[in-house]
């Protein structure tokens, strides 16, 4: 502990020392890289960086550059605060984005607000937002837009009577709230309702028991490679009903792992996953081809849905600033009624009782055609 | 194995000095923000002190420490945050609130709820806990090594997966929104920023406080017997101790602590997940116990200061479970009496190639 | 239940049985040998998948799958002489916590290496659609390649102990080291290679079973645990009754699925594991029948 205080005593003199380059605006970020929401926050990050890298080699923000101090939480909710604390009192950073879970996003919330530090969040909880705190944003659009979306397709093709299936995991648990709360709305029984650990290899057993059912459809909610493991398996016992997933499987590695099972599985996607097919005139073409682009060229990997909102929180923020200037309060206000900033999710519209900005337009219902995505018709 | 040097009551007064000493230079140097990593330390030391007992002096494994202090931290959370206004007008109910078992509390939105108060939580926390030791202790620390490690790491992982299953207890994304706890005058465990130099006080306090009793358990009798039944367990059964008596008692204390820790620390950080019952986090209060030294709860105590707090820090990033799981075969390797007792000598014999005798190093 | 769809259940519970019954074998293979029980068994497993996938991409199928259950052997060797050993006081609580590092260590290692996404090798015959009926129920081919080969590992294993100088080497070592090492039989190096024979096997079952599980970094740890599970039930270094065991457990649970929630079904799982400990350690086939299973 001794070493610890005269290293820092050292380093408190560093700032006398560098006060000569432009003092850089500090952005902190907190992702589930590694754990058992990786999928969700290493793409995250690996965005995060690539687009503050890119920032900094054109200038940066107004001549200042940006300086990302990034934590990987491993998705445990006491890492997410204790590095919260880090991060507002300590960095004294001027925004923070994530954290990537919507458990995580819940146990700091209260920091946030009270560290009058603002939050974007790439969570999907409808909680996170509501009620309305100042200070608490999200950019990742509400999992009952991605449940209805799904439904109303499912109405459209005479379906009522499914087999849910999801993961034990913040993600499926999420997804399992809002499906159990909308399916009667839309005329939908949930024959067969059933949640597997994460770590599942193999669901034949769950499958057998929806063939058993005689489900009109399956609809699947996880993040993990047991997506494609449902995929698979059923069509493997001969289940030929049409499979639904939710917006976790738009990764073309979930794809490439189910093969040709993956044909025909319908789910909802920011248009990230389609940004090739979209029409000329859609205003979020050039921003998601940009950065499938820039992320496919850099990490050699797939996109994902989430990476994205990791390019959204950081976009937002930095339109904010340039507006009005690296003032706390003043961005704060700036992003509370950004409206029309065209992302990958989106386009967001804020205002002081929606701190979302998203609407059900957000998703675009898409399937799989010969090993790519396709945006689906009708 | 009762050591040179300071009586312990002096090591205690040291204890409290540098703990203030700390405090102050945090504070001359503007760091006071260190402090909640500090707490948060201070209260994950108490699991580490009451396996170290465990572990090191009645010897008996325990890879589900983890476990019990997420029983006491979920039983915590859940109580507190349990809203049962809409049955205020109840006999039961309203009894209970005027007893003052049931507390009314604004939430951050401006209503009211009706939730459990602390103290019961606190108390039903740690005597769940206890209770769950006690059960499962008396038949399983009738086991010996692969087994008893066996069966406490299936005690850990079913804790974890009720956790995750439970959809009343959160599932995979726990329970946010844990008030504070307020258990002193004026003092209150959470809060924000304003509370950290009490917070940090308190719960070094309450470090201090374990050193001193368990420093006096270990040098009592019961002490001695612990220590007789880690070395030879037939022999000590010979002398007269109740082995399996006393095995049961200190794995319910052991378990009794970290519940206790379990539940401070969630009203200090104001909520709790899955990941505070994982695997994982047993074995990290396992290496801490094993770089301390297992005979030593000064050792046990220093290193789970020093590691958590890089830890919670952030220092080891992404790579924080490799870090542990190094620790763990680098100490068993070259100072499996723990760090303090790390002999260069040592090293060099075994590079030198010792010859082996046979059954050795298997 | 309709017949096919019993069978359905069946046929899943017996490839998840075979996974298991690999895993337990491999911990037997070590604890007879050696008396510890290696926590790191799920990663080697793990790391068979990992490895050959890798090499997939350069080589031909089985060329692949020779190379990564050699990198495996290799490893579990290493591992072996490099951890344990060194240990210069052995006993069970620093062995049990020198594996976990390892296996700590191992599991990083592969997200190192190979970062958090997912892989698997091609289905060996058909795809990802492909399956084969019988009696109504439909089964994809690959799974035959793992019960077939999980097969031919325990036939291998038990022609190896019976009928091969080697082998009997290792149950001397296994019945009675100190005794075995006065007659002359090299303890160490049969220490060693039962590391490298356990993590061989694992790889081997590791790289069958990717098409249909996939494997990722963290893929180890539960495979350890339900193979924990399984060799203790089956009685600790009786490999045929970790066979018993491990093909008991897997239909029991997919069975389990049909009418309880998933969710709790691991719960159940640890909860017999904690239950048969305490009751019966030596496992469930500890005397008669398994008598007469040979012990290796």
């Amino acid at each position: 502990m001794n070493r610890l205080l005269r290293i820092l005593a050292l380093l408190a003199f560093v700032p006398v020392l560098a006060r000569a380059a432009p003092e850089p605006i500090k952005v902190g970020a907190l992702f589930s890289v590694t754990g058992p929401a990786a999928f969700l926050g290493a793409p995250e990050a690996r965005t995060l960086e690539m687009r503050v890298q890119e920032l900094n080699a054109k200038g940066g923000i107004a001549g200042r550059p940006v300086q990302l101090v990034l934590k990987d939480t491993g998705a445990s909710p006491e890492k997410a605060v204790s590095f919260a604390r880090q991060l507002i009192e300590e960095e004294k950073v001027f925004a923070i984005i994530g954290p990537s879970t919507s458990g995580e996003s819940m146990a700091v919330k209260a920091l946030a607000e009270e560290g009058k530090t603002l939050l974007l969040s790439a969570a999907a909880a409808e909680a996170i937002v509501n009620p309305v705190l100042p200070h608490v944003f999200k950019v990742a659009p509400r999992d009952s837009y991605a449940v209805e979306v799904l439904f109303q397709r499912m109405k459209k093709m005479g379906i009522t009577r499914i087999g849910f299936l999801s993961s034990n995991t913040g993600f499926g648990k999420g997804g399992k709230e809002q499906v159990e709360r909308l399916a009667p709305q839309y005329g939908i029984t949930l024959a067969v309702n059933d949640v597997y650990d994460k770590n599942a290899t193999d669901l034949t057993a769950e499958v057998t028991k929806l063939k058993a059912a005689s489900v009109q459809a399956i609809l699947n909610w996880s993040i993990e490679p047991a997506q494609s493991i449902v995929v698979k398996n059923a069509r493997q016992i001969g289940l030929t009903v049409p499979i639904f997933q939710s917006h976790g499987f738009a990764n073309l590695q979930y794809v490439k792992a189910a093969g040709s099972a993956a044909e025909g599985v319908i789910f909802p996607a920011s248009r990230i996953v389609v940004a090739d097919q979209l029409q000329a005139g859609n205003p979020q073409k050039p921003v998601v081809e940009a950065y499938r682009k820039a992320y496919e060229a850099r990490y050699g990997e797939d996109v994902s849905t989430f990476g994205g909102h990791a390019w959204d929180a950081f976009g937002i923020l930095v339109q904010a600033i340039e507006q009005v200037g690296p003032d706390r309060v003043k961005v704060r206000a700036a992003v509370e009624n950004m409206k029309g900033f065209v992302g990958t999710a989106g386009i967001f519209n804020f205002s002081p009782t929606d701190h979302n900005g998203l609407d059900i337009g957000a998703f675009e219902l898409c399937t799989v055609k010969n090993g790519r995505f396709a945006p689906l018709g009708g | 194995m009762t050591r040179p040097g300071l009586p312990a009551p002096a090591r205690v007064a040291l204890l409290a000095v540098a703990v203030v000493a700390v405090q102050l230079a945090t504070q001359a140097s503007g760091r006071g923000f260190y402090l909640t990593q500090l707490t948060m330390t201070g209260y994950y030391a108490l699991v580490v002190l009451g396996l170290s007992l465990l572990m090191g002096y009645a010897g008996q494994i325990s890879l589900g420490q983890a476990g019990f202090f997420a029983i006491g931290g979920y039983a915590a959370a859940f109580l507190s945050t349990i809203d049962v206004s809409a049955q205020r007008a109840l006999p039961a109910f309203a009894l209970a609130t005027r007893m003052g078992l049931l507390v009314a509390r604004p939430d951050l939105y401006g209503g009211t709820t009706l939730g459990v108060n602390p103290w019961a939580g606190l108390v039903l926390g740690v005597g769940l806990a206890s209770g769950v030791a006690f059960a499962v202790g008396v038949p399983v620390l009738r086991l010996r090594g692969h087994y008893l490690a066996m069966a406490t790491l299936a005690f850990g992982t079913i804790v974890s997966a009720v956790a995750v299953g439970t959809q009343r207890l959160g599932a995979a994304d726990g329970i946010s929104g844990v008030p504070p706890f307020p258990i002193l005058p004026g003092v209150r465990i959470g809060g924000g920023s304003a509370d950290r130099v009490a917070n940090y006080y308190l719960a070094w306090g309450l470090v201090a406080l374990a050193m001193l009793l368990l420093g006096n358990l270990v040098r009592s009798r019961t002490g001695r017997a612990l220590r007789a039944i880690h070395g030879a367990e037939d022999a000590a059964r010979a002398m007269g101790v109740d082995a399996a008596r006393m095995k049961v008692r200190v794995f319910v204390l052991a378990a009794a602590m970290a519940a206790a820790a379990g539940v401070l620390l969630t009203h200090y950080v104001g909520g709790i997940g899955p990941s505070e019952a994982s695997v994982m986090k047993s074995v990290r209060y396992v290496a801490m116990v094993a770089v301390g030294g297992m005979g030593s709860l000064w050792g046990a105590l220093s290193a789970a200061a020093v590691l958590e707090f890089l830890s919670l820090r952030g220092v080891f990033g992404a790579h924080d479970d490799a870090v542990f799981g190094g620790i763990l075969v680098l100490v068993m390797l070259f100072a499996p009496d723990g760090i303090l007792s790390f002999r260069a000598r040592g090293i060099v014999e075994k590079l030198r190639g010792r010859p082996a005798r046979p059954g050795e190093g298997t | 239940m309709t017949l096919d769809l019993a069978l359905q259940y069946l046929v899943a519970g017996l490839t998840y049985g075979a996974i298991y019954v690999v895993v337990a074998i491999g911990f037997n293979i070590v604890y007879s040998a050696t008396g510890i029980i290696n926590f790191a068994q799920g990663e080697f497993v793990m790391l068979g998948g990992m490895i050959a996938v890798q090499a997939s991409r350069s080589m031909p199928l089985p060329a692949a799958i020779a190379l990564a259950v050699a990198a495996a052997a290799a490893v579990g060797a290493l591992v072996e002489v490099a951890f344990l050993r060194w240990l210069r006081k052995p006993t069970v609580l620093r062995m049990v916590v020198i594996t976990i590092g390892v296996s700590i260590l191992l599991r990083e290692g592969a997200l190192f290496l190979w970062g958090e996404g997912v892989r698997s090798l091609p289905y060996f015959t058909g795809d990802e659609v492909s399956s084969v009926g019988i009696l109504g129920a439909r089964i994809s081919p690959q799974v035959f390649w793992v019960l077939g080969t999980v097969a031919l590992i325990v036939g291998a294993l038990e022609w190896f102990y019976r009928r091969t100088l080697l082998g009997w080497e290792m149950q001397a070592c296994a019945a009675n080291k100190d005794a075995a090492s006065l007659c002359g039989v090299p303890v160490r190096r049969l220490v060693t290679l039962s590391f490298a024979m356990a993590a061989a096997i694992g790889a081997l079952a590791g790289a069958v079973v990717s098409p249909i599980t996939y494997t990722s970094y963290a893929a180890g740890g539960p495979l350890a645990i339900k193979g924990f599970t399984v060799a203790i039930l089956g009685g600790l270094g009786n490999s045929g009754g970790a066979v018993a065991a491990g093909l008991a457990l897997g239909v029991v649970e997919s069975f389990a699925v049909s009418v309880l929630p998933a969710a709790y079904k691991d719960v159940v799982t640890l909860s017999l594991l904690l239950a048969v400990l305490v009751v019966r350690p030596s496992g469930l086939f500890a005397s008669g029948e398994a008598a007469r299973l040979k012990e290796f």
